[in-house]
């Protein structure tokens, strides 16, 4: 029962991450139509210059910061210079110039840093407070809860309360009508991609620590994994991101926990092909009209 | 955009139409100057001929999944791993190795045919995202099932000596190119039929190739397993010419060079599959070259990665087509303006 209850805040915690990563991926989802497959590799990209800003500084949040802000900055950049030039009239050809990414990001990372893992302190303590002999909770179990429950009200509040949030929903709703009415577009999906990209690389920035450390393939099954989550959600649904991503985390824990962490990547293989065949619009979806 | 369509189309049908050389007498061709070659070349060229004629199997049924039949896969790196990991365990068992590669082949094709039948449901991110997924979970399955595949350090293949009368790798050369030219010749005499048009039809419209009586799935699922066969039939050779296998020779990098390869040359064109893997297997030589003379170990893989990653996204967005569409430059320029979706 202690054990159980561990893993149910330590599942949560996970959770809270790839929630905030599904959530990156729902954003650009509703904003372009693309799921960006390069998302692991910026975060991953976004991390280390977070971590080595840290190290030169000596300050772990002076770098949390860099990261996000670099986060921004990526997903701008890669929105203006690669991604706004993609041909869409094939939904392929959007992910196979992300998987180019991936591949330019992971070998400049690579030649840069080396391909082992480094080691990436955690700025708080990851022993858990005990409250009446049961572990539950670490400092940075509360950090990331905190930070990624900031993100979701933030972003909730960006998108309904604030013009440049109807904007931005106007404009991935109906581009040619918003473009007539005099909103810029391409700013808004410009926009879009930073805000996701950020969101992505505050994800990796807390993820890391709990993970072996930095790599340029860090990411990998935490993508999978926050793929999943945005797909049980629907891929449409950030409230459905968010719910997928806990959902993911707690499984993951209890299967880590229970029959060994080499077991996880499986299991989220296995969640992922029954939501895919079974609920191929996410767990919270209204049932839609057939397109054939 | 419908303009590119339509000369696209039209080029299309003058390439079949010119292209009237029977695939037998290319593989004949083929098999002469392989054989040409593997008594001229020196035994580390001969030996990079080989690795040629292992990627040529799998680049060759990929791009017919992906170019013919629109379906992305990212897995195939863990077919290839599945491939290779059942000639190992076999061969390790009976020490048969044409046996071995036959039922390498069919434990792919079968394990194809698992993921194709999934695949047939998904359309576009959704299935890259499960074979990504597929790629992802090889490493894991190693480690869970230690015993079997002994984790990272991965097993030795048991092999014969090769026939007296020739090298190492003149055998190793004759045997991957023989792999890869059954392969094309397969497939050449398959997309070339009912099977290529209906492939085709799927590919362009589903809703007006179920119109015209094609059963879209199963379509799907066949084109996948034939391009699951040409996978495993590359992990088991990968595995002769390495001698070994493990869960490191098959990364997810792999699968994404896979899918380079197929993009530069021209996604469909099996002439473009051969391109790809003859570039699979220069542009890592010379990057090490290149890594070597820099004297720096960290730029030797990752010089390639990075070249790799660039060439795919210069490719999209230049030329679609590939290289060999590169002849009709220009042909739009890139307005701003998203299709509705």
């Amino acid at each position: 029962m202690d054990r159980f209850v561990f893993l149910t805040f330590d599942g949560l915690s996970r959770g809270a991450v790839y929630a905030a990563f599904a959530l990156a991926l729902v954003l650009i989802w509703r904003a372009a139509r693309i799921v960006n497959f390069a998302q692991g590799a910026m975060a991953v990209a976004t991390a280390y210059v977070g971590y080595s800003v840290a190290d030169a500084t000596g300050s772990y949040w002076l770098g949390f910061l860099v990261a996000v802000v670099a986060g921004l900055l990526l997903g701008a950049g890669v929105e203006r210079v690669v991604m706004r030039f993609v041909d869409h009239s094939s939904p392929l050809n959007g992910v196979v110039v992300a998987l180019g990414l991936v591949l330019i990001i992971q070998g400049v990372l690579g030649m840069i840093y080396g391909n082992e893992f480094r080691p990436a302190e955690a700025p708080l303590s990851r022993d858990a407070f005990e409250i009446g002999g049961i572990a539950l909770l670490s400092r940075y179990d509360l950090f990331v809860f905190g930070a990624v429950g900031a993100v979701v009200v933030l972003l909730t509040l960006l998108f309904t309360r604030t013009p440049t949030g109807l904007r931005m929903r106007a404009a991935a709703f109906a581009p040619d009508v918003s473009r007539l009415l005099g909103v810029p577009v391409g700013g808004m999906l410009t926009l879009g991609w930073a805000l996701a990209a950020g969101v992505g690389s505050l994800a990796g920035m807390l993820v890391i620590p709990t993970e072996l450390g930095l790599h340029p393939t860090a990411m990998d099954i935490v993508f999978i994994s926050a793929f999943t989550a945005a797909v049980l959600g629907g891929l449409d649904s950030p409230i459905g991101a968010v719910l997928g991503g806990l959902l993911v985390g707690l499984l993951l824990s209890y299967i880590s926990g229970y029959l060994g962490a080499t077991v996880a990547p499986m299991a989220v293989l296995a969640l992922l092909v029954i939501v895919l065949l079974s609920r191929p619009d996410g767990l919270f979806a209204r049932s839609k009209a057939r397109t054939a | 955009m419908t303009a590119l369509q339509d000369r696209a189309g039209t080029k299309a049908t003058d390439r079949t139409k010119a292209k009237k050389i029977s695939p037998w007498l290319v593989v004949v061709a083929g098999a002469i100057i392989v054989v040409a070659l593997t008594y001229t070349l020196p035994p580390f060229r001969t030996y990079q001929l080989a690795t040629v004629g292992a990627y040529l199997c799998v680049t060759a049924g990929l791009t017919v999944l992906t170019g013919l039949n629109g379906q992305l896969s990212l897995g195939h790196g863990a077919l290839m791993a599945t491939g290779a990991y059942t000639l190992a365990l076999w061969q390790n068992k009976f020490n048969l190795l044409p046996v071995g590669i036959l039922v390498a082949v069919l434990v792919t094709t079968a394990v194809g045919a698992v993921i194709g039948l999934a695949a047939a449901r998904l359309r576009g991110p959704y299935l890259a995202g499960l074979t990504l997924a597929v790629a992802v979970v090889v490493p894991s399955i190693t480690s869970t099932f230690d015993e079997t595949f002994n984790s990272d350090q991965g097993l030795s293949v048991m092999l014969n000596p090769p026939p007296e009368s020739m090298t190492n790798e003149q055998w190793q050369a004759w045997l991957c190119w023989g792999g890869a030219l059954v392969t094309v010749l397969v497939l050449a005499l398959l997309t070339r039929g009912r099977f290529g048009r209906d492939m085709k039809a799927v590919r362009d419209d589903e809703t007006a190739a179920r119109l015209a009586g094609i059963s879209v799935a199963r379509t799907q699922v066949a084109a996948f397993v034939v391009s699951a066969a040409c996978a495993g039939l590359a992990g088991a050779l990968f595995a002769v010419i390495a001698q070994s296998v493990s869960p490191g020779a098959f990364p997810l990098t792999l699968s994404l060079f896979l899918l380079m390869a197929i993009v530069i040359g021209g996604l469909g064109r099996l002439s473009g599959a051969l391109i790809g893997a003859v570039l699979l297997v220069a542009l890592p030589a010379v990057a090490h070259e290149i890594g070597e003379a820099a004297g720096s170990q960290r730029l030797e893989g990752n010089l390639a990665l990075t070249f790799f990653g660039v060439v795919l996204v210069v490719v999209m967005l230049a030329a679609p087509g590939g290289l060999a569409s590169l002849r009709v430059p220009f042909t739009k320029s890139i307005p701003f303006k998203k299709k509705g979706h």
